[in-house]
């Protein structure tokens, strides 16, 4: 699977006004709910359970990116938002940094499979150190639209 | 100390397969080992303790994994690994 056909390119914020997590990911799905990327699900329970999930574990995984996500049963396809915050923000991660990367992802709950390939596609590309890097260079939305369309297609980024 | 290397094929079993949380428990339990522990599907090979890696790997239902210790206590890390992919299922497996 490609990481761009996940990323919803209507939700995607170059500078989050929330420096605390619980507003970076109302945030973000307040942008998945206005590109109407949440079918029938309310934003207000995705960014209840989302916040729920993060406090079971966090999924600040280190080196500044963190990875939210959940399964819902209104969602009928899997999509994901992407976040940028240039000052940081305290994810509980493991290694104690703050992230400056976010990618939110939702998914039904009745296809897990597609759930664990778009997680595949977005940790292949966070892994690497120049993708990670530019993520968090780019400064407009356009910039992380392009970031990711040219990653899938080039495997230095 | 004895370099033992020890490979064994194990399948993941649980429905939901190996997503961050199941990711996090393999590298817990591979992390309590001094040995070194890569895991390769058909596709990838990475690091057994390294969580942004083992989720990479995204390993759905039924997916054949094969876990590679190399180290001293290598026989106890795959039995270990073993029982918690295929006997406990991550805990979270059905019937």
């Amino acid at each position: 699977m490609k990481i761009s056909d996940v990323v919803c390119f209507g939700a995607i914020i170059p500078e989050l006004q929330s420096s605390d997590r619980d507003g970076a990911i109302k945030e973000l799905v307040g942008a998945l709910s206005k590109a109407g990327a949440l079918g029938k699900a309310s934003a207000d329970e995705i960014s209840k359970v989302v916040i729920k999930r993060e406090n079971e574990a966090s999924t600040g995984l280190g080196r500044g990116v963190a990875v939210p996500h959940i399964k819902h049963n209104g969602m009928k396809n899997v999509v994901a938002a992407i976040g940028r915050s240039p000052g940081g923000i305290d994810f509980a991660s493991l290694d104690k940094q703050p992230v400056y990367s976010v990618i939110l992802l939702i998914s039904p709950v009745d296809d897990p499979d597609k759930h664990l390939q778009a997680m595949e596609s977005i940790f292949k590309h966070l892994q690497r150190d120049n993708f990670r890097k530019f993520l968090r260079q780019s400064q407009t939305a356009d910039q992380i639209a392009d970031l990711i369309k040219e990653a899938d297609d080039n495997p230095t980024l | 100390m004895a370099k033992v290397v020890r490979e064994i094929e194990v399948q993941i079993k649980n429905p939901d397969g190996l997503h961050m949380r199941p990711a996090m428990q393999f590298v817990d339990t591979a992390s309590q080992f001094a040995s070194d522990i890569s895991v390769s599907s058909s596709e990838n090979v990475v690091d057994g303790k390294s969580i942004m890696q083992m989720t990479m790997l995204a390993a759905t239902h039924g997916t054949k994994l094969t876990i590679k210790a190399q180290g001293p206590d290598a026989d106890q890390a795959v039995v270990a690994l073993q029982q918690l992919v295929e006997v406990r299922q991550f805990d979270e497996g059905q019937g």
